[in-house]
């Protein structure tokens, strides 16, 4: 079996993404559509919430997203540091705007779906607030990235900031459960029967979090190749400058 | 076929509308970049090939 060492070879990675892409592609677009379909026309109204439930299907996959994305740059930022890997730093920063949009679309449509269920858009709410931290990290990890011009220093400076805000990516997820208190309620998924959603909500819902978690495999996917390009394009310019 | 939304429809379709749009701009704009610097890299490296 390959080790997944190998795939810290740009060449080989870049071969892999490409192979694989289309095939992500056509199953994150299948999943999110028929997901959303299903959702959207298919299932019931809430007998309290209304016809406001079929937002779940955008706001539980996007937040769920907006949280493991950045456990991912954690992870990809971790074997930066360890192992001096760039395609991991490089992943990282191709996950970050994904990651970035998918707290907005969770922040925007948890604030329509608020107003009508709270009577307020926004509360600074143990949750909501932790997520909005989390959005303030993406942005400047996504500005740090930018500002610096050697790829390494800009990979080891992130890895750092990356660190430091998982401990909101975390408390985004259980700032409900630390604090008991706020208008969020608990995790709409839960294994135990009786705190998770109902089946007719939860189907379409799991395959609204596939056909969301297939899309940012596939973009990670394709940008990460982007920055492995845009890496090697800045090295042969900078080589043809020094000849 | 469009299901009865009732007083909630502005906020169920404004959730859809937004969500949409900003997920199909992710993807245009990743797919962009990702054309441009494929060509960028393609012609730095026929210059180099050729001297």
């Amino acid at each position: 079996m390959a080790s997944i060492w190998e795939y810290a070879n740009p060449k080989k990675f870049t071969a892999t993404a490409e192979r694989l892409l289309p095939v992500l592609a056509v199953l994150a677009v299948v999943a999110l559509a028929t997901g959303l379909i299903w959702g959207f026309f298919f299932t019931p109204d809430d007998y309290r919430q209304g016809s406001t439930v079929k937002i779940i299907y955008l706001h539980v996959p996007s937040a769920l997203m907006a949280i493991n994305t950045w456990l991912m740059m954690l992870a990809a930022s971790l074997i930066w540091l360890i192992r001096r890997h760039h395609v991991s730093a490089l992943a990282a920063r191709a996950a970050a705007p994904v990651g970035a949009v998918m707290t907005v679309i969770a922040l925007l449509t948890g604030a329509i779906w608020g107003q009508p269920m709270w009577g307020t858009w926004w509360a600074w709410d143990p949750r909501l607030t932790s997520f909005l931290i989390l959005f303030l990290f993406y942005l400047g990890y996504i500005a740090l990235w930018s500002a610096i011009e050697n790829d390494d220093t800009a990979a080891d400076l992130t890895s750092v900031l990356c660190i430091v805000g998982s401990v909101f990516a975390l408390l985004s997820r259980y700032a409900v459960n630390f604090w008991n208190q706020g208008l969020h309620q608990g995790a709409s998924l839960s294994l135990d029967k009786e705190k998770n959603v109902a089946d007719v909500f939860y189907h379409p819902l799991l395959l609204c979090i596939a056909g969301f978690v297939l899309l940012f495999v596939a973009l990670v996917l394709l940008r990460t190749v982007t920055e492995i390009r845009a890496r090697r394009t800045r090295a042969l310019l900078a080589r043809e400058r020094m000849a | 076929m469009m299901p009865e939304l009732g007083k909630y429809a502005g906020a169920v379709l404004s959730s859809y509308g937004v969500s949409l749009l900003l997920l199909a701009g992710l993807v245009a704009v990743s797919v962009w970049r990702s054309r441009r610097t494929a060509r960028a890299l393609r012609e730095v490296e026929e210059r180099v090939r050729n001297g």
